[in-house]
């Protein structure tokens, strides 16, 4: 400790010497340099401020006193300078744990999401999710049964990071326990949302698509709790339809009856679920219109699914200046053959 | 973007004027306002929207809070004065199923 103060006083005495010598700009620009060394030993201003003054007390010759004595005043003035530095460090320490404690916390709601490829002949899937901080409010959903149906989901919680995140983990665990529904998607709805009723703040709720895919007839089954309106493109008239869907958001009221809704596929057609993050992004404060989205996935419909909305995503987060706004899901099933 | 919040309360009616967007950041201020009528029992509470053209979802929860509030209290909520887009929100959410929406009956000038 002592050793640490000699040493910075004696390369502190040899800067001023220079500069009360030299006048140089170089000097100048050492000090700067040496002010961050300072930082890094902890160094409080009342303490750059005594250290000075016995430095100067050494190099200059002030019979009065009177201009050393100045220096006692300065260096009062900066003990609230000092506390507050303190203060700075704590925090910092302090948001460094938490910044932590978020990685830790993020990284496992990654691990709630699925990761398993799907390998199905009939269907080319593809699935990007991005949360606008750290952890997400977006969340989705795939399985594969035996026979190659597919039940896949996209739900976005209210709000964004932890709260948000936290709920997106009940609809998680929720899901797990009605195995029996997955290829139903109005029986799951109404299961979960008797789930989310009981369970969530008045003014929390949550929207979800849920849709399943038939891969000897080649049907799309889906139900929307309030959810942004699924995608359809047409491969024979190259056109996109918004699957209208009615059905209220989960957990306004328990007892919600949903509609299940059909529609058939060709080969090479494919069905789009979104988030809000998605069609709600903005371009210099205005928002994107959804022509504008569809013209973007018809870009590069000669893609895989999977290049498909990794392409889309890179393409919207361009244009948003690499700013998200919010959770960002989009999700693609296309029938192959 | 603020909100600006003008109540008009009568005995059987209350009437907020809502003015700005409703999102996250003015989310709070709505709900110390909107909460404290819905709770009260038999009364209308209208919300009126004419010059909101934005709602974000956290906004959006405020209005279902009221409205669980109001189911509660034996009151009604009624929302008036919504434009395209805000219609189309609650459309998509399926709230126009539950709540009492009125659109902006305003000639489009």
């Amino acid at each position: 400790m002592e050793d640490k103060k000699l040493t910075m006083y004696h390369l502190y005495k040899e800067m001023l010497n220079n500069y009360m010598q030299s006048k140089s700009e170089h000097t100048l620009y050492s000090a700067q340099q040496f002010s961050k060394e300072m930082l890094e030993k902890d160094m409080s201003p009342e303490e750059v401020v005594s250290l000075h003054k016995s430095v100067i007390t050494e190099l200059v010759n002030d019979p009065s006193g009177e201009l050393l004595d100045s220096f006692d005043l300065l260096l009062e003035v900066m003990i609230g300078y000092g506390l507050a530095h303190r203060e700075h460090l704590s925090l910092r320490d302090r948001q460094r744990q938490l910044d932590s404690e978020l990685n830790v916390a993020a990284r496992m709601q990654q691990s709630l999401l699925p990761n398993n490829k799907i390998e199905v002949e009939a269907v080319d899937f593809g699935v990007k999710s991005v949360p606008a901080g750290k952890m997400s409010g977006d969340y989705y959903h795939y399985f594969v049964d035996e026979h190659g149906n597919i039940g896949a989901a996209v739900a976005d919680v209210i709000g964004k990071g932890v709260p948000a995140a936290m709920c997106m983990s009940m609809i998680k665990y929720a899901m797990d326990s009605l195995p029996e529904q997955r290829l139903q998607p109005a029986a799951l709805l109404e299961n979960l949302n008797r789930v989310v009723a009981r369970n969530i703040d008045d003014d929390m709720f949550i929207t979800m698509v849920y849709g399943s895919y038939d891969s000897k007839k080649h049907q799309f089954h889906f139900a929307s709790a309030g959810h942004e309106p699924c995608l359809y493109y047409s491969a024979d008239t190259d056109d996109f339809h918004e699957l209208k869907t009615k059905g209220l958001v989960l957990g306004v009221s328990s007892k919600v009856r949903y509609e299940e809704y059909v529609r058939d596929l060709n080969p090479g057609d494919f069905i789009v679920l979104l988030s809000d993050g998605v069609t709600e992004c903005r371009i210099n404060g205005e928002f994107i219109e959804m022509k504008h989205i569809k013209q973007i996935i018809r870009k590069y419909k000669h893609l895989s699914a999977q290049q498909m909305v990794d392409q889309v995503y890179s393409e919207l987060e361009k244009i948003q200046e690499f700013q998200l706004r919010d959770d960002f899901t989009l999700l693609i099933l296309r029938r192959n053959v | 973007m603020n909100l600006k919040i003008d109540l008009q309360e009568g005995k059987k009616e209350s009437v907020l004027y809502l003015d700005g967007e409703v999102d996250v950041y003015t989310a709070p201020n709505l709900k110390e306002s909107l909460y404290p009528l819905a709770e009260e029992s038999g009364k209308k509470v209208i919300v009126d929207l004419k010059n909101v053209n934005y709602i974000d979802s956290t906004g959006l929860g405020i209005f279902i809070g009221a409205l669980k509030a109001t189911d509660k209290s034996n009151s009604k909520l009624v929302i008036r004065g919504v434009d395209a887009r805000v219609k189309r929100l609650f459309e998509i959410t399926g709230l126009n199923e539950v709540m009492d929406i009125v659109s902006d009956q305003r000639e489009e000038v």
